[in-house]
């Protein structure tokens, strides 16, 4: 016997398995399959993976703007080998600088976080758990991907062009995004921003209420909207979320692009630049924020909630121990979908808001740290008594959770308005957000990926890999982001190229070495995990019958065969008898929601 | 050739982690694949107490470490800071208290609770005892925190004390310009259109206003009164900038077309902050907070706070700006009158 059939117990029952799942299924050729295909499953494989390769791009671009902040006085010859004119000498060219970071911040935030998450797990969860046969409308589904691909096409293109991407910031304030006099990137960089978001949001528009339909319309026998898992109501709120706000970044593009193009003045006024004198008058740049933190603030819950949900799922199972307060947990989210709406102003505190609107949008947003304060106390009280599992995912949902709790008490801070006025634009808010949306989502993502793997590949990842992936990865976040908060108290403000000329900054040179040293080590060890991914795609060791649902989970998802075919289910889809949530009960481990009540069965309220 | 062999280091650390993982893996299928998730998990367990104590340790020396460096052990340098510090002391209190107790219980329930064969899970769905408790005393201390942050941004952002200089500051990029109102205390209405640097306008003053007769323009520096409050008014001539101002507490975004304002009452004069920092170098600095171009780091603006007398003697030496730019386009007549006149005799001749 050598080595791969060690791992490889059975290859013959799982090949005859995977027949008799197809059997029903008309031949399909590799590009419906593959390319143009109308499975949910697959449609999420093409997010995830796209979504991977650019948080790849992504996560490189912070590496080389750390090696500017880290080493400002030293050039890098190697820089100039693969970026050429824009690192002369092996030094990053400032207007390439905040190109970089501009681009950091769009493709986390749009590409990675937004459809590489939802994309991801909507598609693949929202069908297999609530028990449907594929999404409600699979052309549409197949549509979203396409026009995130043509969007993200049009982004990657956008870096190289003669004048470089868009380098505003991603969150294209004008007037600086919309004079082409402003800086190098607010020439043709900024238009390719603003026509790939606009397909952007039209696939988030497609995906949205695809998702939506899905969950209201498609559920199976037994699945009331009360005995859905914690993932799908996340995905669900995420979806709401996305639909009411994402046109209104839309109309805020298209007000930006007449302003550039059509001599408009939504946002301009009394401008000279360059010893130009324009003629616009009468606008106001801070509509466009108003209608771009509309947006932007639900934007941050769009990332997190699917976070939440997987981690509420992942907690529950590897705790062997039901969630708790699930009533409590769809509350929660739905206080925060609702909230999310009505804090965007808090991001505008210092931008001469009138400051009795301000005052309420403090209440409202320190008012929005009860739901979430109720989440981490449910997902704490769900691990207590519990009999955990540490399984790779498992880690990463309690690394979720501790980032959730780092980075969303720092909003309490940053929330308060008077505290703002110091704290606005600085190195702490980096910290803040980081923490809270940007590593604590990453982590819900691979929390997500580590469990639903073996259902997307029929096969399983190395643990080893994965455990060294989590630990170098959550000691690194906090290396990273924990001293930025001294920088912040400090007064130290984000996008800057270069502190040494300043003396109330110049001190932390030190520190920020430190810093840029651990992001490009935890960035290379993301290698780890990709490196994984895809060769467990492949020679990951593959799923037996009887091992059929590894994590032994009450979901519905795991009923289907080792690789479900286009309609997931062999037969008759299953009927659902009870909530998800059912580990520990009477004596027994776990009882899959398809099993119906027993007669003797203890009863827990909410069934 | 030392990138070669950083790229083959790198390289080959990834192979022999995987090596060992892949070896991993053939063990514990032969060993039998429940005992060795159950040695997977103790170690995970013990690492996760172990990432508690290392965590809280390295809090610790993180704090010993930048405390120092940040502006809280100084104190603000403006009375309006002062009270924005007690919110600040208050809020760390508040967070600090949470943050400690549970990331604390995260990591002992998953150090304590790790898979044992002695133990069976709770069967443990919902307490409403426990989630009243948890939804109630989150919503009175963020009420306190509320009530406390609102009765400070409303002070601020009322109008300044009636006995407040008066400055203008202009941002665009890359760089500040203060406007003083001179004499009569009121500042010369501006129209942008008549912005014309040429003719030592830069900041497009109107000169038919009268009371933009008296103003003083100056770049980049600003001077103050210490223990005066000082209200500025803030502008942006062509992107939006932002006026930060880390050692007074304050910011303010400056936004083309419309006016911002801002105010605070520096306590220390720059000579008496060098003393108190020990930092001879220590200058106020106005730092530009809002991304800006790609000369947004370098866009510095300077604050001199200084005694009455000193602030008098530098005022008295600073010419109105009417007049230098009414010299200044005299002497562009005077040169263009040469110029014709020249180029009239070159024609007749």
């Amino acid at each position: 016997m050598n080595n791969e059939e060690v791992l490889h117990e059975q290859p013959l029952v799982v090949h005859d398995l995977g027949h008799s799942a197809h059997e029903h299924h008309h031949k399909q050729s590799f590009i419906t399959k593959y390319i143009f295909s109308q499975d949910h499953k697959m449609v999420s494989k093409q997010f995830l993976i796209t979504g991977i390769i650019w948080a790849v791009i992504g996560g490189l671009f912070s590496v080389i703007f750390r090696l500017q902040l880290g080493y400002p006085d030293q050039t890098f010859p190697f820089l100039e080998d693969i970026l050429g004119r824009w690192a002369k000498g092996g030094r990053l060219d400032t207007e390439f600088y905040y190109a970089l970071v501009t681009m950091h911040g769009t493709i986390l935030v749009f590409f990675v976080l937004t459809a590489g998450l939802s994309g991801t797990f909507a598609n693949f969860l929202i069908p297999l758990q609530i028990g449907a046969r594929d999404m409600a409308a699979p052309f549409l589904n197949m549509l979203s991907y396409w026009f995130f691909f043509a969007a993200s096409v049009l982004m990657f293109s956008s870096l190289f062009l003669q004048t470089g991407p868009a380098s505003g910031g991603w969150t294209i304030y004008p007037p600086l995004s919309a004079l082409r006099d402003a800086m190098d990137g607010s020439k043709t960089g900024m238009d390719m921003w603003l026509a790939s978001m606009a397909l952007f949001i039209v696939s988030q528009l497609l995906a949205g209420l695809n998702y939506i339909t899905t969950v209201l319309n498609l559920r199976t026998k037994g699945m009331y909207m009360t005995r859905m898992p914690l993932t799908i109501w996340g995905l669900f709120f995420t979806a709401v979320l996305g639909v009411l706000s994402f046109p209104v970044l839309l109309s805020a593009v298209i007000l930006l692009l007449f302003d550039r193009h059509l001599g408009t003045s939504f946002y301009l006024s009394d401008i000279v630049i360059q010893g130009k004198i324009l003629p616009n008058e009468g606008g106001s740049p801070i509509l466009f924020q108003h209608l771009f933190w509309f947006l932007g603030h639900p934007e941050v819950y769009i990332i997190a909630l699917p976070a939440m949900g997987i981690a509420s799922e992942v907690i529950s199972t590897n705790s062997r121990k039901p969630i708790f307060g699930y009533m409590a947990m769809v509350g929660s989210f739905f206080a925060i979908a609702i909230l999310s709406f009505m804090v965007w102003a808090h991001h505008m505190f210092v931008t001469g808001m009138n400051p009795f609107l301000g005052s309420f949008f403090v209440l409202l947003t320190l008012l929005i740290a009860v739901p979430s304060a109720i989440k981490v106390f449910n997902w704490l009280t769900t691990l207590w008594k519990g009999n955990i599992h540490f399984t790779p995912a498992m880690l990463f949902a309690i690394g979720f959770v501790s980032l959730f709790i780092s980075g969303g008490l720092t909003g309490i801070w940053l929330g308060n308005s008077t505290l703002d006025l110091h704290l606005h634009d600085t190195y702490f808010v980096i910290a803040h957000f980081h923490l809270v949306m940007g590593v604590a989502s990453m982590f819900g993502m691979f929390a997500g990926i580590y469990h639903w793997f073996p259902k997307m590949f029929g096969r399983l990842m190395n643990n080893t890999l994965a455990y060294i992936h989590f630990w170098v990865t959550i000691v690194g976040a906090y290396l990273i982001f924990w001293p930025m908060h001294y920088e912040g108290l400090a007064g130290m403000p984000r996008r800057y190229y270069d502190y040494s000329n300043w003396e109330s900054f110049k001190m932390f040179g030190g520190l920020n070495e430190f810093i840029s040293v651990v992001a490009a080590i935890v960035f290379f060890t993301q290698f780890l995990f990709i490196f994984n991914f895809f060769y467990s795609i492949f020679k990951g060791r593959k799923l037996t019958e009887k091992n059929k649902n590894p994590w032994k989970s009450n979901t519905l998802e795991w009923t289907t065969p080792i690789h479900p075919g286009h309609g997931n289910w062999v037969g008759e889809i299953p009927e659902v008898h009870r909530w998800p949530y059912d580990y520990g009960k009477d004596g027994r481990d776990f009882i899959p929601q398809t099993e119906p009540i027993g007669a003797d069965e203890s009863s827990h309220a909410g069934q | 050739m030392n990138n070669f062999f950083l790229i083959a280091i790198v390289v080959l650390v990834f192979v022999v982690i995987f090596q060992i993982s892949k070896a991993s893996e053939y063990v514990s299928v032969l060993k039998g694949e429940e005992k060795s998730r159950k040695q997977n998990n103790k170690i995970n367990g013990f690492l996760m107490i172990g990432f508690l104590i290392l965590g809280l340790i390295g809090v610790w020396w993180c704090n010993e470490l930048f405390y120092p460096k940040t502006l809280l052990p100084i104190g603000s340098a403006s009375l309006e800071g002062k009270s924005i510090d007690t919110l600040m002391w208050i809020t760390i209190g508040v967070t600090g208290f949470i943050f400690f107790l549970t990331q604390i219980l995260l990591f002992w329930f998953s150090f304590k609770y790790q898979e044992s064969t002695k133990r069976k899970s709770l069967y443990f769905t919902h307490n409403n005892k426990l989630e009243l408790i948890w939804t109630g005393i989150p919503a009175i201390v963020l009420t306190v925190l509320v009530v406390f942050g609102l009765k400070y941004w409303f002070k601020f952002t009322a109008d300044a004390p009636k006995n407040s200089q008066l400055i203008e500051i202009t941002g665009h990029q890359f760089g500040w310009e203060m406007r003083y109102p001179g004499k009569d205390g009121v500042l010369g209405r501006k129209n942008y259109k008549l912005t014309d640097p040429a003719k030592g306008n830069p900041l497009g003053v109107d000169w038919d206003d009268a009371a933009s007769h008296d103003d003083i323009h100056v770049a980049t520096t600003m001077h103050v009164v210490v223990n005066k409050p000082v209200k500025l008014v803030i502008n942006s001539q062509d992107v939006i900038h932002d006026v930060g101002l880390p050692q007074f507490r304050m910011k303010m975004d400056a936004v083309p077309g419309t006016p911002t304002t801002l105010w605070f009452t520096p306590l220390y004069t720059t000579k008496q902050m060098q003393e108190k920092t020990g930092n001879p170098d220590f200058t106020y600095e106005i730092s530009c907070d809002q991304m800006c171009g790609k000369g947004h780091f370098t866009m510095r603006g300077v604050i001199v706070v200084e005694t009455q007398k000193e602030f008098n003697a530098w005022m008295i030496k600073q010419r109105p700006e009417y007049i230098k730019a009414k010299a200044m386009i005299a002497a562009q007549t005077t040169d263009s009158l040469k110029t014709v006149a020249l180029e009239n005799n070159q024609a007749h001749q």
